[in-house]
């Protein structure tokens, strides 16, 4: 990696995580839980880390699948459980 | 085909930030995440386009298996479980990120030495490693906590933080050799394992009642984890995304620890349940409280009486499933025109807004829950408290004894109520291991029994009222 490539991935992770910083703020205490386990769902992002990694060579190939499995896990479940959740806030206005 | 993936990523990203600015509404949340999964689906499908599949059946098997496990795990746990389910799909967040940083390096330390590594990819690699397994085995343990595998208690030794200290110098040490010489797979393989055994090392010592402060601060990790990935594949989405994560989880840390009154560095120092268990003093004291008791029909009269009742609803009134009993009984007490209100610290339950979650799974009402700051003064002028299942976060020994692990902590002023009912099992101590000298106050009547039954039995007299 060059090393303005490294500065330009600088710049995105500052603004990011001010960015993160300004949207989460507002979340309200009654949905702190799901923003947690929603967010949760996206860390699972290392998925497509995990897809890169299944077409290399041997051990790499495994080391691969394994987190490819455990990433679809975080976000397949991650998601269906925050949805769950906020069916049920939902639910609440009729 | 290149910039195609860049632009699909690009969109993910916006649609990743619009997602998560919609779960400032209620009314729009459930909208969010739905948008949040469309993103990840692009970021997927546009990664798969990219790798052009060489191995097609085995990444869309690994899809499959992990896909369907995680389906069905969340459509099969219960509520008062999501504090633990958090903490596993954490760990597997980080153990992916800990193998995807691995699989790389071993790509380029072993299976194609001639691939050239710089500085900056190598510190990604073993930064990611070790944020990773850290965020891995902390999980783990952290779930073990939570689901009672592992003893609750804050675990304490003597040279803990020399220990810690210890290995993780060793294992930068390592992390030096390695970004040296690409090829010391061994320094790699130590520092990796060094890191796993920190993870754990850095949760035992925290008490069950700051596991909510746990819970978010590994979700900031599991985001960091992915982030220093983002930087091992020179991938943008990946670092955008896991900032995101992490400055969450680091906000609703601070959030937590404020609700407490603890800084973060005496959470993670821990010890928080090994001080209370040595208050020998608080047992003590115990044993001087003067306890009145009540019966079910008494206590009905008295809710009966009021014109005003607020519930304190705690993880105790979840675990023994009788959150639905006092949604029925707060709609007769309403019937009767008696003003039912649910008071809210901000660390009931086990992660933060748990509580809120739970309340909802039982279809109260959520513009009945009322937040700690809102609703601490009014206790003073209501007629009746009930407090179910809840104890740390209504003990006055925060406000009012500086020799108490608790004090300091913001607690709801229930004690200032006119009477105070509290539904408990025994006289056990809470989830922090303190003794609760409200109970002892002549206010506060104790109603003993199992939440669930002597509620149900509430509701019936009541009816009969």
């Amino acid at each position: 990696m060059s090393i303005e490539n490294f500065i330009f991935l600088l710049y995105i992770l500052v603004l990011a995580s001010y960015c993160g910083f300004e949207l989460i703020a507002k979340v309200p205490p009654t949905l702190h839980t799901p923003l947690m386990s929603g967010s949760n769902a996206i860390s699972g992002i290392t998925i497509v880390g995990a897809i890169l990694c299944v077409r290399e060579g041997e051990v790499s190939k495994y080391l691969g699948m394994a987190a490819l499995v455990l990433a679809t896990i975080n976000v397949v479940g991650g998601y269906a459980v925050t949805d769950r959740m906020l069916q049920m806030f939902k639910k609440k206005k009729s | 085909m290149y910039i195609y993936i860049e632009i699909t990523y690009l969109i993910a990203t916006i649609l990743f930030i619009v997602g998560i600015k919609k779960l400032n509404k209620t009314s729009e949340a459930r909208q969010g995440n739905i948008l949040s999964a469309v993103a990840m689906l692009l970021a997927v499908l546009a990664t798969l386009v990219e790798s052009q599949l060489l191995t097609p059946v085995e990444t869309f098997s690994c899809i499959l298996v992990g896909g369907a496990i995680g389906l069905v795990w969340a459509r099969r746990v219960e509520m008062t479980q999501m504090p633990e389910m958090v903490a596993i799909f954490n760990g597997f967040g980080g153990a992916a990120s800990l193998f995807v940083a691995f699989s790389d390096y071993w790509t380029r330390a072993v299976e194609q030495p001639d691939l050239p590594t710089d500085l900056i990819t190598i510190i990604s690699i073993l930064l990611s490693v070790l944020i990773g397994a850290v965020t891995f085995t902390g999980s783990l343990t952290a779930y073990g906590k939570l689901s009672g595998k592992v003893s609750g208690n804050a675990i304490v030794f003597k040279g803990q933080h020399l220990l810690n200290l210890v290995l993780l110098l060793v294992a930068v040490a390592c992390g030096v050799l390695v970004a040296i010489s690409t090829g010391s797979v061994t320094a790699m393989i130590v520092m990796g394992v060094i890191s796993l055994v920190l993870g754990i090392l850095v949760v035992i010592p925290i008490g069950g009642a700051d596991m909510p402060v746990v819970i978010s601060l590994l979700n900031s990790y599991s985001g960091m984890a992915a982030c220093t990935t983002g930087f091992v594949l020179n991938n943008s989405v990946l670092i955008v995304t896991g900032a995101l994560v992490g400055a969450s989880g680091i906000i609703l840390t601070q959030i937590m620890c404020k609700a407490m009154n603890r800084s973060l560095v005496s959470v993670l120092l821990g010890g928080f349940g090994a001080t209370s268990g040595g208050g020998a003093a608080g047992a003590g004291n115990a044993s001087d409280m003067v306890i009145k008791e009540v019966g079910v029909e008494e206590a009905a009269m008295i809710f009966d009486s009021a014109s005003s009742v607020i519930v304190v609803p705690g993880y105790g009134m979840a675990v023994a499933q009788a959150q639905h009993v006092v949604r029925e009984m707060m709609d007769l007490l309403e019937k009767k025109g008696i003003n039912v209100r649910f008071a809210i610290h901000p660390v009931a339950g086990r992660m933060p807004g748990h509580m809120n979650v739970l309340l909802a799974e039982s279809n109260v009402p959520y513009d009945k829950l009322i937040e700690m700051e809102e609703i601490n003064d009014d206790f003073g002028n209501t007629d009746v408290v009930l407090v179910v299942g809840a104890n740390d976060v209504v003990n006055p020994a925060a406000r009012t004894n500086p020799a108490s692990p608790i004090y300091g902590m913001p607690i709801l002023n229930a004690d200032k109520a006119r009477t105070v009912i509290v539904s408990k099992r025994s006289m056990g101590v809470g989830y922090a291991g303190i003794e609760n000298e409200l109970f002892g106050y002549p206010n506060c009547l104790m109603l003993f029994g199992d939440a669930k039954s002597t509620l149900t039995k509430m509701v019936g007299e009541l009816k009969e009222m």
